[in-house]
């Protein structure tokens, strides 16, 4: 790799400087050039460290990680970093909240900012970039060049701040997914969808021939409630009015409540709001707002219902003993666009943010955006993980879901959009367009409303 | 002496607590001796006693307080000073009237519900059979963190739709459906939900309020019942001519402590319905906006109003102590 | 209101004095000239008939007690629960169909990398401290407000109380400013300040209203004896105080061993200082789905607290006997 040498001498350099500048952090590099061939064959394990060479010795270093990542998705995070730990000799101190958005900006406030953060949202990397220009720090020279080279560059885009970088890719998920149960459907002798209509005359189809309703659906998510249905509207926007509208939504550079934002809504109310189609063994219409988001797709499992929409991670909310496999008890397929030849997929993600510039701490950062990485997470992880990097073995994801996700992500006719509601700033990302949607069918106010309410909360500036 | 700092073992924990149990003991007892000796000007007594709380209370109360009134007048970044927009902002939005119509109802009924559960449940166990078995019952909620009690009531409120193959887990609604009614969204219809919402906090504050009114009613002096009794007073008469003068002013303690706290509150409404619903109270606001929206000005100036609303409580515990201060 | 049952030793005439000064409800003016010679049978011949003994009083009783307590009973069950069942039945069908796991308990005491027994430490540590620094500086102050006589006392005071209703978030970030530049964030330290800072308003409230009903004849008595603050403190006040102040620290302690803010902003999430709150918030997971887990975890935290309670109950019910609480 032609990144690796320039590199290396970065980090040589910073390693110097840290002896200097950060002696008070309690370790630093000694100084080590990092080109120690030797330095992987001492540990006694099955890790392979030659992978690791290029970012030193690290021993007696550490580095803090903060995330909302909590049990037990956390326990896979803290093996992931195993390798890297046996073959630099750094330690990765983790802490996982479920106040971490809050927190984050207590502590960068108080100047107690972690070293990396992993950051869900796009919109918060820019709040806090513009918050804490000199706490921030930008990605460093070997991620970024991982970056480069391994994902599309869309992923960098998502990272970037007025043309400062300062959120590498981690996590990915692909949200566009309908989770629905095989053997129903071939009972039935339902056919999956592939285009918009067609999913809306299944719909029809299973609410005239069936008993139980089409579509389940949750939105209830504690402080969070509403986020889902943010999804499907986003979902509805992509296909609906197509990618370039769905940019300028995103940016608002057209209002939130443009004509076409309420034409999607409203495709997204045709199943959402009609009392024919959900909300198949959890109530009415309304009950979607008091239905946790992690339990909708449980009637399914009891043939109470039929459909419903939710991301790629939903497969680890399935109880344990449930299959998740195209002949298994739940699958999940695409949820289709206008046509079969548009591929428009919604996608979520975690960037990790970096607060300090000492040597371990960029090597860390770049370690989570190499191949070696992904490859270890998805094998710590199992179902329900999968990153947007290029060039990870695909074959290490033991879900068909998370491989379909990856050959989505990979696949050049797809056309990736970013969860519009974490690129907005918070208020209305995290605030107003979350309660907005849960009015919509709470209290069943009418999509033009919503959104107008939503427009005028955007901060002016 | 790392491990001051960053102790790993328990048993360096243990170490560290007790020498920081003798330091604090240690540095009072200078202050003291100090404010001791003889002929001392009274001021160095008075600062003795006053200054070590007081000087934590600059540092960590007032001094932020102070800040907060501040940052009320400042934009988001902290830096411009805005004058009063942050709380035109607040004021002209429109939901924000059922966040206050909304806080007002729970510091009204919060207090005076749990104070009223807690006197009755006080009075009418008070010397029975298993009294003391019979207070830890009320007062389970109080050692139950939010989290915990959260799920609690989940398990109370939950909905299910009333249809075949579909059992309800709310106990609420379970109760609905066995006499024949159709289980309800108790969280999802404003106003009603809000009413929901305060019986939580009501639950958790009885304990409270019923632990301190007992011990008040214990205290009424036996010879004042006796002599009620002489003359004829029992029931529901001597509650209301002899228990409830006498433990009144503890009552007036508890309903102010219980509406502090209830002003300050946020759990609830955070982990329940996230404010949605209209259920928003004026603490959950301000959480949201200094923390999630990165909006610190409009978050200062909720926590003045928090400051404004408490006023009047201010106002008519000064108007009971003065009374006290008289009878003295 | 008297001090009788906490001091059975003070002599009489000054109980009696206290008394006095402390007659006033309108309608109870009575002399407290009898003794109290009363057996224990003929005092629970007395209390029995004090009672509001109507069928309707004892029947509301029940039923209260039955109300608060079905919530936590119901979570009690559920925890003994599997997972499908607690999101697909009541807790009540546990009676038709009572089947046992203790797989929730497993795995909130040994499904993660943090220890428990790590935590539990944690938390013990962190309480003690933090409710001994607050209480003794809440009594001494509220000595202060109540027995020595200095300019401004009053509106002091006010200020004191006033301040219970900041609400402790505004204080996190100027707080954890100082610490971070004092190099003690994330240490036991800065815990137990920040929570002996914040429990002080409404210690010096309540314990205040303490010492108020104690009677002045006690304290001048004193003095005349020539005793300093420091002694009547020490020697007159605190005796008369220790119910009282064992049932402000039962909810001093409540309060802090059920806190999470103050431990997750000033002590983080590191397991060589982070308390079980802050393990049990996250056991329902990122998903808010774990209600399993959660029920649990919220069990255990409980137990310690319900001991305490019933270990310092007897504190309550003569504790605030002492003062009896005067507004």
């Amino acid at each position: 790799m032609p990144s690796r040498k320039t590199s290396r001498r970065f980090l040589a350099l910073t390693a110097g400087m840290a002896t200097i500048t950060l002696a008070a952090c309690g370790g630093s590099d000694d100084g080590d050039d990092g080109g120690d061939a030797g330095a992987g064959a001492d540990v006694t394990s099955n890790v392979d460290c030659a992978a690791f060479e290029e970012y030193g010795d690290l021993e007696g270093t550490s580095v803090s990680v903060y995330t909302s990542i909590i049990s037990p998705e956390d326990q896979p995070h803290i093996d992931s970093y195993v390798p890297f730990e046996e073959c630099t000799g750094a330690t990765v101190n983790y802490e996982g909240s479920r106040e971490f958005e809050a927190q984050l900006q207590v502590r960068l406030q108080a100047g107690n900012p972690p070293d990396i953060a992993y950051i869900p949202q796009p919109g918060l990397i820019r709040t806090i970039a513009e918050g804490y220009p000199d706490v921030i720090q930008p990605v460093g020279e070997q991620a970024e060049a991982n970056v480069d080279e391994h994902f599309d560059e869309q992923w960098k885009e998502y990272g970037t701040v007025d043309g400062s970088y300062y959120g590498a890719p981690l996590g990915a998920n692909a949200k566009s997914f309908v989770w629905y149960s095989p053997s129903m459907f071939e009972e039935a002798g339902y056919e999956i969808p592939t285009t918009l209509d067609e999913l809306m005359e299944l719909t029809e189809t299973i609410a005239s021939e069936q008993e139980s309703l089409p579509w389940c659906a949750g939105i209830e998510s504690g402080s969070a409630t509403g986020w889902p249905a943010t999804d499907w509207l986003e979902d509805m926007m992509l296909r609906v009015n197509g990618p370039e509208v769905y940019d300028q939504w995103t940016n608002h550079e057209i209002p939130f409540d443009d004509p076409q934002v309420v034409e999607a809504l409203d495709a997204a109310g045709e199943i959402l709001k009609n009392p024919d189609y959900v909300n198949g063994g959890l109530g009415d219409v309304r009950s979607i707002a008091t239905t946790g988001f992690g339990d909708a797709g449980l009637p399914i499992l009891d043939g109470n219902c039929w459909m419903m929409r939710q991301a790629s991670f939903y497969q680890a909310n399935w109880p344990e003993d449930v299959t998740v496999a195209e002949d298994g008890d739940v699958f999940a397929f695409y949820l289709p666009s206008t046509s079969a030849d548009d591929q428009p997929l919604l996608v979520g993600g975690e960037f990790t943010v970096s607060f300090s510039d000492r040597p371990e701490v960029e090597a860390f950062q770049a370690y989570l955006t190499s191949p070696e990485w992904s490859d270890v997470k998805a094998q710590t992880s199992g179902p329900g993980w999968v990153s947007a990097n290029r060039d990870m073995d695909p074959a290490n994801l033991e879900s068909p879901i998370d491989q379909l996700s990856y050959e989505l992500f990979a696949d050049e006719n797809t056309v990736l959009r970013f969860d519009a509601s974490d690129l907005m700033p918070a208020e209305v990302g995290a605030g107003t367009f979350w309660s907005a949607m849960t009015d919509w069918i709470a209290l069943d106010e009418s999509s033009e409303d919503v959104l107008s309410g939503v427009e005028s909360s955007w901060p002016s500036e | 002496m790392d491990f001051l700092l960053t102790a790993t073992t328990p048993g360096q924990k243990f170490l560290v607590m007790f020498i920081a149990i003798l330091l604090f003991v240690a540095v009072m007892g200078i202050v003291l001796w100090i404010s001791d000796r003889p002929r001392i000007p009274s001021w160095v007594t008075v600062l003795g006693f006053l200054a070590p709380a007081a000087l934590l209370l600059l540092f960590g109360l007032i001094y932020p307080a102070f800040l907060t009134i501040r940052d009320s007048f400042r934009d988001r970044s902290r830096s411009d000073f805005i004058g009063f927009d942050n709380y035109a902002t607040i004021f002209s939005d429109a939901g924000f009237r059922t966040v206050l119509v909304n806080t007002a109802l729970w510091v009204v009924l919060v207090p005076l519900l749990s104070a009223g559960f807690g006197l009755m449940y006080a009075v009418l166990v008070d010397r029975a059979f298993g009294e003391k078995f019979a207070k830890t019952l009320i007062f389970l909620p109080m050692a139950i963190s939010m989290v915990g009690a959260s799920i609690i009531w989940k398990f109370v409120y939950e909905f299910r739709p009333n249809q075949a193959g579909i059992e309800q887990i709310g106990l609420l609604n379970q109760i609905l459906v066995w006499i024949g009614l159709e289980p309800q969204q108790f969280l999802l219809n404003p106003p009603t939900n809000n009413f929901f919402l305060i019986a939580v906090m009501v639950w958790i504050q009885s304990g409270f309020a019923m632990t301190v009114l007992s011990a008040a009613i214990k205290s009424i002096p036996d010879d004042i019942i006796e002599a009620a009794k002489m003359d004829g007073v029992s029931g529901f008469r001597m509650f209301r001519y002899v228990t409830l003068p006498s433990v009144r002013p503890a009552v007036v303690v508890v309903i102010t402590t219980i509406a502090m706290a209830t002003l300050k509150v946020f759990d609830i409404v955070r982990t329940m319905t996230g404010g949605q619903f209209s259920t928003s109270i004026v603490a959950n606001e301000f959480y949201d906006q200094s923390f999630v929206f990165g909006q610190p000005g409009i978050g200062a100036a909720l926590a003045v109003l928090l400051f404004v609303l408490v006023i009047p409580i201010i106002l008519y515990n000064i108007r009971q102590m003065k009374l006290s201060e008289e009878q003295r | 209101m008297s001090n009788a049952p906490v001091t059975p030793d003070t002599p009489d005439d000054l109980v009696d004095k206290g008394r006095n000064l402390d007659e006033g409800p309108a309608g109870t003016q009575v002399k407290s000239t009898k003794q109290r010679k009363l057996t224990r049978a003929e005092q629970r011949a007395v209390d029995a008939k004090t009672r509001l003994a109507s069928p309707w009083a004892s029947a509301f009783a029940i039923v209260m007690a039955i109300l608060w307590s079905i919530p936590t009973f119901g979570l009690f069950f559920s925890s003994f629960r599997p997972e499908r069942e607690i999101k697909t039945t009541g807790w009540w069908t546990y009676f038709q169909n009572p089947g046992l796991t203790l797989d929730n308990y497993d795995e909130v005491l040994f499904g993660s990398s943090t220890n428990f027994a790590n935590l539990f430490v944690n938390t013990v540590v962190i309480t003690l401290p933090a409710v001994i620094i607050p209480i003794t500086l809440a009594l001494l102050a509220a000595y202060a407000f109540a027995w020595i006589d200095f300019k401004g006392r009053s509106w002091l005071f006010v200020g004191v109380f006033a301040m219970q209703v900041i609400p402790i978030q505004i204080a996190l970030i100027p707080l954890l400013t100082q610490y971070v530049s004092w190099g003690l964030a994330g240490s036991f330290w800065v815990v137990w300040l920040s929570h002996s800072i914040f429990a002080l308003p409404l210690a010096i409230f309540l314990l205040h209203n303490f010492m108020m009903d104690i009677p002045r004849s006690l304290i001048e008595a004193a003095r005349v004896d020539g005793a300093g603050h420091v002694k009547i403190f020490f020697q007159v006040l605190l005796p008369l105080l220790v119910p009282a102040i064992a049932s402000f620290a039962i909810f001093q302690f409540l309060w802090v061993w059920n806190d999470l803010l103050v431990a997750l902003t000033f002590a983080g999430g590191s397991p060589n200082v982070a308390p079980l709150t802050v393990r049990i918030a996250e056991l329902s997971g990122s998903r808010g789905a774990d209600w399993h887990l959660l029920s649990a975890g919220a069990f255990i935290s409980m137990i310690v607290p319900v001991v305490v309670f019933l270990g310092l109950q007897r504190f309550f019910v003569r504790g605030l006997l002492a003062g009896g609480v005067k507004g």
